[in-house]
């Protein structure tokens, strides 16, 4: 009895506790109006690396501009969808500066959810062309540019150079898929998978590299009638492709590996091969990586298509409703500016410059040295992607790995989870994807 | 837990003669200071599922703003059509019914042990609650990435030990992995409850027992397990209870494949993935519907199963 009493006074305490955190936190985003000299910015963000720099480099704009505070939430990817998602639907106002994925910038400056920010980024200082131009293509609308690169990346094969070597096969710049399945095949061992590829449902986890295999393929997820195209033979090929791949030589439980899984699988020699974000490569080439300078890489495999690589970029916007709307695109402009990528070169090392956001960042000797081993091939990848035609049939969105609808992300995740059935063996692709049309179809007559 | 339940089982019981008119005058101000925490309690649990409601009968997308409106019957029609919510009333009894059966069963086993005197017997009771007290995201992580992984698992290294070839749980057998997950986390619990009932045992029914001249086996299955048998019951509801709600190791191993999309994970997806706000909705209001029927029914029948079997 006694116990039980303790228990609930705990719980009790523990509810307090949390009704003041969310009070304090609802009050610090509408600390001070526009006029006033105390201004606090909340900011949400996701959890990786280049956005915790940017945490630790926030003192910088904070002692050029007096009374400001810049208040990070960081959150994982999933949680920081929703929540902003969330926020910026309903006009809650929480935030003055969102990090948005390109996938949902285009859909929510339609919405009329973002500030409009083309005439502030229009400054001589800033040099807005300076940006890579198919990144910022992807945060257009209407010729209205909703939200800025923080950073971007697109999709690379890498491959263990010493394994491949061992086995005594090379792969060229530009492989094709079936090149890449050669080898794959040829140097899958019982210690050591031939490639890795992201086998975890989910539309931004398997459908990221698989829809790119799609679009070289000659599929797409829909007509420009936005007719679904998921049972078209060109996907079943696809996927069919992918499902046998990861049979013969992929790593044993593909429904368990995405990114982070992968790049430890290759940093271990698990894997000889993986296809994904180019983002790794600098991970992969850190100073505390066991394969670090033995990793070759080349341009997104192909079939079809001349380029395969996807494109994604994490974007700073500002919500219409943010009660700091000045100074929160003062900040989004200082985030994202030369000065700032040269000040994260400075304070924490060239090698963590945010990557696939300014050309003249390739363009820095610093850079280029400390990156050499993936920034000229990342640059050109980036650079000869177009968002608005990736596949072989024209599209009516932009976008390479993803559909730009709201139900997109719905229709990418229940197909998803229809492919890992037929990676596990429990339907064959066929099926899997004829109960994809089916959901596909739903979302694209919403666009009708 | 058994213990502060019973009195007020007995509480409702016993029938107290209507209170005398001075008395219910005197009753009147602490009823009065007992209405602000009635008002709020009824308001805070019953407001959000009024809300609920209303929100299921609204055709209404987070990412289409522009787009919202009275739809009626439309998102129920919508949850019958999907054919999601049968496999997933399937998945959800599925993982609840295997891991309270494979929990209490070795729940039962590890309270027998530990009932018994060693040296150590403290710290053994203490190593086997630890599953327990871990956070159910942690557990799965652990297991995903420590026990199950192909390349370092602690069980696919036993497996390749003994000269089998390692098992891709996550992708062939995602329904045993959430499982096994599941009772590693819940056999504590159970075993706690079923401790509490080996040790609240009269010693003198024993003894008579062993005098009447019953073997081990004879008194556990005649004195023992009767006993234990309203220990297993709250066991068996509390564990329901909690299993049912299962969220952590779907969203971290399995992400609902192969039959393990509960009804928790739906809901999740329905909301959070689909941003489909009526439709999520409507699914709450369907489970809620359903969690009655099955909590005022299937149980009520469970444990006059039990009774009946006692009293034989």
């Amino acid at each position: 009895m006694g116990s039980m009493k303790s228990v609930s006074t705990a719980v009790g305490a523990g509810l307090c506790v949390m009704a003041l955190a969310a009070c304090g936190a609802a009050g610090g985003g509408g600390g001070g109006g526009d006029g006033s000299k105390n201004v606090t910015l909340t900011l949400a963000t996701v959890n990786n690396g280049q956005m915790k720099d940017m945490e630790k480099l926030k003192g910088t704009f904070e002692k050029a501009h007096p009374g400001v505070t810049v208040n990070f939430q960081v959150m994982e990817e999933g949680d920081l969808r929703s929540t902003v998602t969330a926020d910026v639907a309903n006009a809650a106002g929480q935030y003055d500066i969102v990090t948005v994925g390109s996938y949902e910038v285009p859909q929510w400056g339609a919405n009329g959810w973002l500030t409009d920010l083309t005439e502030p980024l229009s400054d001589a200082a800033y040099d807005v062309d300076d940006l890579l131009p198919p990144v910022r293509q992807m945060l257009t609308v209407d010729d209205k540019q909703y939200a800025v690169p923080f950073y971007g990346e697109s999709s690379l094969l890498m491959y263990n150079k010493d394994i491949l070597d061992a086995a005594g096969v090379s792969l060229s710049d530009r492989p094709t898929w079936q090149e890449v399945a050669d080898v794959a095949r040829a140097v899958n061992s019982s210690d050591t998978a031939g490639i890795c590829l992201r086998g975890k449902p989910g539309w931004g986890d398997m459908f990221a590299p698989l829809t790119t295999v799609v679009q070289t393929f000659g599929g797409n997820w829909y007509d420009m009638d936005w007719n679904a195209q998921v049972n078209s033979p060109e996907f079943v090929e696809a996927v069919t492709f992918y499902t046998d791949l990861l049979a013969d030589a992929g790593e044993a439980d593909p429904v368990s590996y995405s990114f982070n899984e992968c790049l430890t699988a290759l940093k271990n020699g698990k894997v000889a091969m993986w296809y994904d974000a180019s983002v790794a490569a600098s991970m992969l080439e850190a100073d505390d990586s066991p394969v670090k300078g033995k990793i070759g890489y080349s341009h997104a495999p192909v079939v079809k298509t001349e380029e395969a690589g996807w494109l994604w970029s994490w974007n700073l916007a500002v919500p219409k409703n943010s009660k700091n709307k000045d100074m929160a695109v003062e900040f989004v402009k200082w985030a994202t500016s030369k000065e700032y990528h040269n000040l994260v070169g400075e304070e924490l090392g060239w090698s963590l410059v945010p990557p696939g956001a300014r050309t003249s960042t390739y363009e820095n000797p610093k850079y280029q040295e400390a990156a050499a081993a993936f920034a000229p091939i990342t640059l050109e990848v980036i650079n000869s992607v177009d968002p608005t035609h990736p596949g072989v049939n024209p599209q009516p969105w932009v976008g390479v790995q993803y559909v730009t609808i709201p139900e997109f992300q719905d229709v990418g995740n229940q197909v998803s989870q229809l492919v890992a059935d037929a990676i596990a063996g429990r339907s064959t692709v066929q099926e899997a994807l004829d109960k994809g049309q089916e959901i596909a179809q739903r979302g694209g007559d919403a666009q009708k | 837990m058994v213990t502060t339940l019973a009195p007020a089982r007995e509480g409702q019981v016993v029938r107290r003669p209507a209170a005398p008119r001075g008395i219910r005058s005197k009753l009147t101000l602490p009823r009065m200071l007992l209405m602000p925490a009635l008002v709020i309690s009824i308001a805070i649990t019953q407001i959000p599922f009024l809300v609920t409601i209303y929100y299921s009968t609204l055709r209404w997308n987070l990412l289409k703003p522009g787009d919202r409106g009275f739809v009626g019957f439309e998102n129920y029609l919508q949850v019958l059509r999907s054919g999601d919510l049968f496999p997933s009333i399937t998945a959800t009894v599925m993982i609840t019914g295997l891991s309270l059966v494979l929990s209490v069963f070795s729940g039962l086993i590890f309270a027998l042990l530990l009932d018994r005197k060693f040296i150590g017997q403290a710290v053994a009771r203490t190593l086997l609650i630890t599953p327990f007290l871990v956070m159910p995201a942690a557990a799965a992580l652990i297991w995903k990435y420590s026990m199950f992984d192909t390349n370092i698992g602690v069980l696919n290294a036993s497996l390749q030990a003994i000269g089998l070839d390692p098992v891709a749980w996550n992708t062939q057998y995602p329904l045993a992995t959430v499982v096994i997950v599941l009772t590693w986390q819940y056999t504590p619990f159970m075993m706690l409850i079923i401790l509490a009932g080996l040790q609240s045992q009269s010693k003198d029914i024993l003894e008579a027992a062993s005098v009447d001249g019953a073997g081990a086996g004879r008194t556990f299955l005649y004195i023992t397990m009767p006993h234990l048998r309203q220990y297993v019951e709250i066991a068996v509801l509390l564990g329901a209870i909690t299993l049912v709600q299962v969220f952590d190791p779907i969203a971290i191993m399995t992400k609902g494949t192969g039959g393990t999309k509960t009804l928790a994970y739906l809901l999740y997806e329905r909301a959070f993935i689909g941003l489909n706000v009526g439709e999520a909705a409507a699914y709450g209001v369907v489970v809620v519907i359903l969690t009655i029927i099955v909590a005022s029914v299937a149980l009520r029948t469970l444990f006059s199963v039990f009774k009946v079997g006692a009293s034989k």
